[in-house]
């Protein structure tokens, strides 16, 4: 009886605000998008960086690392101090805990190429470009891809939380809800979406890696990788 | 047309992994470094393309410095072949094949014909251009190993154990092959082995290698007979020097007279000429000698039976030997591999000969005990 009064409540809310919730939805995603591609076009050369010049790799992954390890809306709240409110301090809080699974997947990603492959490309008279474009990057790609997977994951959840600081995000509806006296419905039809995206991308990037992962065999997932906690 | 002189290479200010190796090398000359665990064949090998500096002395190829030399072009002008193999997995077969003429901006074309000539040159088929190397089996990829260090004409080719992973009949067979192709193009091979057998069955000259020195750079034949010294004589072991010394025949001495049939003869007259002579194994040629296939008992009565012709059942596959070869090569190879007939052919793979296992065993016992069975003539 609950249950179908909450779903037909629901699909009323959906139906009435169908406009505003896709403004949400999509503000939400790009927040998430952005902070993911500017931690991209930073991480990824990090990481080739460090996997090259193996002294760097402890301090700059650790340093990633401590990042990670402060609470999302404590990050937020100290660099709304320095930012303000609104997106951009949301993007850049999503850049910051991205960072940390791309630079990391890129890094053990190069790493894992087996070095005789790039031993035998060097002595065949490859340049180190030439071994990074023809040889390392093609055969990290699935592995940088999860990394990228897993940013946006957590991008989505960091987002959610956009909405403290003023970011239009899904999360307004939440809180919405919870400010309301009976705000089930409020707090059910945000959240519903949010968990959408986030699954949706990790198993639209789940079944990529899968594609371009050169090794091919089924159960062979790359170890010493970041996961989602 | 190789020339290193006291080439020496130093790890940690006092670990000589190379000491002042001197020696020249020809267009054309198969060599072997050969040499126990760390005795610095690889350092050796690897300063020839500059995949390690040198500490000192100096590598001229044609008389031109190899230090004064890009380090990428230089690589590009060698071939170089490891035992890890080291194909790149997600390119395709014809894409690894033509890797460096690709570096060097071949146009399609010839990139595609030099995959196609090469392919077909260590016998595997043309349709394996379009898979990966993981679709191959290990001897298949070490075959493509080998080609794609010639695919951009290479004068000189480097192979750093490029069969210690193989199983032993895989081996022999690449043995052969890259020895046929060393000889057919005419290239310069450096091969390191710690291998004796496989030293002596595929280079001119031997260089033998301890604590990274140089202690013996010479022939198998003259290796065999005057080892420089004790380390040389323990390390082509005392068995061999026995079964090497006395002869040196070739397996011309050795062969016999084989029965065979031209291609056109229809299955009745084979069986026929088959009773008559009581074998159970005919070989198949051309009218000019070139030898095809052959054709054993059984085969022929089922195809009979079945109303084949001669073509259509022969045995196509078959191991064979050159006239020139010396015979204690194809002793070890026909005593590994098992086989009772072996033809023997001439470069142009016409059918001269056949060694059959049971003269290689009488063979062997000559040389062991002497021409004539002394023993057993007076008892
Ligand atoms: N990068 C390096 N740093 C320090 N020492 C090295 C290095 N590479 C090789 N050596 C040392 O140099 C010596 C010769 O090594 P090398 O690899 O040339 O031997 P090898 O004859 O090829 O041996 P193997 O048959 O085992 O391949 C060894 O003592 C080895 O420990
Ligand atoms: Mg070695």
């Amino acid at each position: 009886m609950i249950l179908g009064s909450l779903l037909s409540d629901l699909s009323a809310y959906y139906s009435d605000n169908f406009g505003y919730l896709m403004r949400l939805f999509f503000d939400h995603l790009l927040m998430s998008i952005y902070g993911v591609l500017f931690a991209a076009i930073v991480g990824i050369p990090l990481g080739i960086l460090i996997a090259r010049y193996g002294k760097l790799s402890g301090t700059v992954i650790t340093l990633a690392n401590i990042i990670q390890t402060v609470p999302a809306l404590a990050m937020l709240a100290i660099l709304m101090l320095g930012m303000g409110l609104g997106q951009n301090t949301v993007i850049f809080t999503v850049f910051l805990y991205a960072l940390l699974p791309i630079l990391k997947n890129t890094y053990s990603g190069i790493k894992s190429v087996d070095p005789n492959i790039t031993d035998a490309g060097k002595a065949m008279g490859m340049t180190r470009n030439q071994v990074l474009r023809m040889i390392e990057l093609p055969l990290s790609l699935s592995v940088i891809i999860g990394g990228l997977r897993i940013a946006l994951v957590v991008a989505i959840g960091v987002v959610a939380i956009g909405s403290f600081i003023g970011a239009p995000t899904l999360s307004d509806i939440i809180i919405r809800g919870t400010n309301a006296t009976d705000g089930t419905v409020f707090i059910i039809a945000g959240a519903l979406p949010i968990a959408l995206i986030a699954v949706i991308i990790d198993i639209a990037l789940r079944i990529i890696e899968r594609k371009l992962d050169p090794t091919v065999s089924d159960n062979d997932a790359p170890e010493d990788v970041q996961s989602v906690n | 047309m190789l020339s290193i002189k006291n080439l020496t290479k130093i790890y940690g200010g006092k670990n000589k992994a190379v000491d002042d190796i001197s020696l020249d090398i020809e267009q054309g000359e198969f060599i072997a470094f050969i040499g126990t665990s760390g005795s610095g064949k690889t350092t050796a090998l690897r300063m020839i393309n500059r995949m390690i500096e040198p500490t000192s002395g100096s590598i001229e190829i044609d008389g031109k410095d190899v230090m004064q030399m890009n380090p990428v072009e230089l690589r590009r002008s060698i071939g170089y072949v490891i035992q890890q193999i080291g194909l790149l997995p997600h390119l395709t077969i014809k894409e690894n094949i033509v890797l460096v003429p690709k570096l060097l901006k071949w146009s399609e074309e010839r990139k595609d014909k030099k995959a196609r000539e090469l392919i077909n040159l260590v016998d595997l088929p043309e349709s394996y251009l379009d898979r990966y190397p993981n679709e191959l089996s290990g001897g298949q990829q070490q075959r493509i190993g080998v080609i794609r260090a010639l695919a951009a004409e290479q004068d000189i080719i480097l192979m750093d154990e490029p069969f210690g992973a193989l199983d032993p009949i895989t081996r022999d067979t690449l043995q052969d092959l890259v020895k046929v192709l060393q000889k057919k193009l005419g290239k310069t091979f450096i091969f390191v082995t710690h291998d004796m057998d496989e030293a002596i069955k595929l280079a001119d000259r031997i260089a033998i290698l301890s604590n990274g020195q140089l202690i013996q750079f010479d022939t198998p034949d003259e290796i065999l007979r005057n080892p420089a010294n004790q380390f040389v004589r323990d390390f082509i072991g005392e068995n061999r020097l026995i079964q090497d010394r006395p002869n040196m025949r070739t397996v011309e001495d050795a062969m016999i007279k084989p029965i065979s049939v031209t291609a056109d003869k229809s299955l009745s007259e084979v069986i026929s000429i088959m009773r008559e002579r009581r074998v159970d194994t005919i070989f198949v040629t051309r009218n000019d000698g070139t030898l095809l296939g052959y054709l054993d008992i059984e085969d022929i009565n089922e195809g009979y039976r079945k109303g084949k012709d001669l073509v259509d059942i022969m045995h196509r596959d078959l191991f064979k030997i050159q006239i020139h070869d010396k015979l204690q090569d194809s002793v070890r190879t026909i005593l590994k591999r098992n086989l009772r007939n072996i033809p023997v052919v001439d470069e142009n793979n016409i059918l001269l000969g056949l060694i059959t296992r049971s003269n290689l065993v009488d063979i062997v016992y000559d040389s062991i005990w002497g021409e004539t069975p002394a023993g057993v003539d007076e008892a």
